[in-house]
């Protein structure tokens, strides 16, 4: 693949790959807007949601930024710090979850 | 991408790649500008700043024993009719992907050195973008105005709802209207033909190349990533 475009300066490829995410991002919204439009609730709805959304993003980083004609060293330096977000998610649930109870314990008996 | 210039080798790819880029003399990022580079990592730091915004959103959100307002219902808005749902902010989606497509033909086209197929859409690029401020601003006004939405309260529910709005929505409007300008200054170089003759330019007086229009993409592609996260998060939950 990279060897075939050696050649070509810098990030070229054909405009119809554009045209087709272009689509699909459309697409995908349309979606998730529909999620909301139809009120689905619970599970169902947040799977849904974030599904659509990392759908999204992924095909915004591999084709609209080029993520996925880059070198590994460049792939591997910028998304992989990203990943350790995940860890600060499940850091922050534990926390809220527990000022939740705090807070659900001393509102309603007074912490008595 | 690899670019092999004559008389080098192919640079090896996959896992092998990264030990081999990394353990080189002078630079990592091979067949990267530097200018592209470091737009990457500043995306990654401004990735972190959005998701601390989020998550700091989510903590409020799990730890209010006062119900959320009804996002859905808050940000409905009636053509004559009945109220339609998070219309604005769909519509705003749709503007901000279509900003993203014609972003991603005009990379295409500066390296393809078309520099009028560029600057058509870069400026059209930066007309979407000032249409979706346009329309923040429409909302923030009927949400201050109209619907006494304040950093402190609101009449809806959870009074954090108000200061998570304006928190994020703003930081993120911020980012698109710097990018807003930062697309005209590019087509204007794009137009007057800088990055064909080397022209030096006003922040770094090195002279450029359309690299810089790919660099620029980056940018605004990310401030697209962001409004997905957004309005998943923020407007759909």
């Amino acid at each position: 693949m990279a060897n075939a475009e050696a050649h070509v300066e810098g990030q070229q490829h054909p405009i119809g790959i554009y045209f087709k995410i272009w689509a699909l991002l459309f697409v995908l919204s349309a979606f998730s807007y529909a999620v909301d439009y139809y009120h689905l609730e619970g599970g169902l709805r947040w799977s849904l949601i974030l599904i659509f959304m990392i759908l999204k993003a992924g095909l915004i980083v591999a084709v609209f930024m080029h993520m996925m004609w880059e070198r590994m060293a460049l792939m591997c330096a910028i998304l992989l710090p990203m990943t350790f977000i995940v860890v600060f998610i499940f850091l922050m649930t534990s926390e809220a979850d527990y000022t939740f109870a705090l807070r659900d314990f001393f509102f309603a008996v007074g912490g008595a | 991408m690899s670019q092999v210039q004559p008389g080098e080798t192919a640079l090896p790819e996959g896992m092998k790649g990264i030990v081999s880029d990394w353990s080189s003399d002078q630079r990592a990022f091979k067949g990267v500008p530097w200018g592209k580079a470091m737009m990457w990592v500043f995306l990654l730091s401004d990735t972190f700043i959005f998701s601390c915004f989020l998550l700091s959103y989510m903590t409020v959100r799990m730890t209010t024993t006062v119900a959320w307002p009804p996002v859905s219902e808050i940000f409905a808005l009636s053509f004559g009719g009945e109220p339609i749902p998070l219309i604005l902010i769909a519509i705003m989606t749709f503007i901000l992907i279509s900003s993203s497509g014609t972003m991603a033909m005009a990379v295409r086209f500066g390296y393809q050195r078309n520099r009028k197929a560029t600057a058509i859409l870069l400026v059209v690029t930066a007309i979407f973008g000032a249409s979706f401020v346009g329309m923040q601003a429409f909302e923030w006004t009927k949400l201050i105005l109209e619907e006494g939405v304040r950093p402190w309260g609101n009449p809806f529910g959870a009074a954090q709802f108000g200061s998570v709005f304006f928190m994020i929505t703003g930081f993120h409007g911020f980012h698109v209207s710097v990018g807003v300008i930062f697309l005209l200054i590019v087509a204007r170089k794009v137009i007057r033909g800088d990055y064909d003759k080397g022209t030096k330019g006003f922040f770094t007086s090195r002279p450029g190349n359309y690299e810089i229009v790919e660099t620029m993409g980056l940018y605004w592609h990310f401030v697209d990533l962001v409004w997905i996260f957004i309005f998943a998060f923020f407007y759909l939950w």
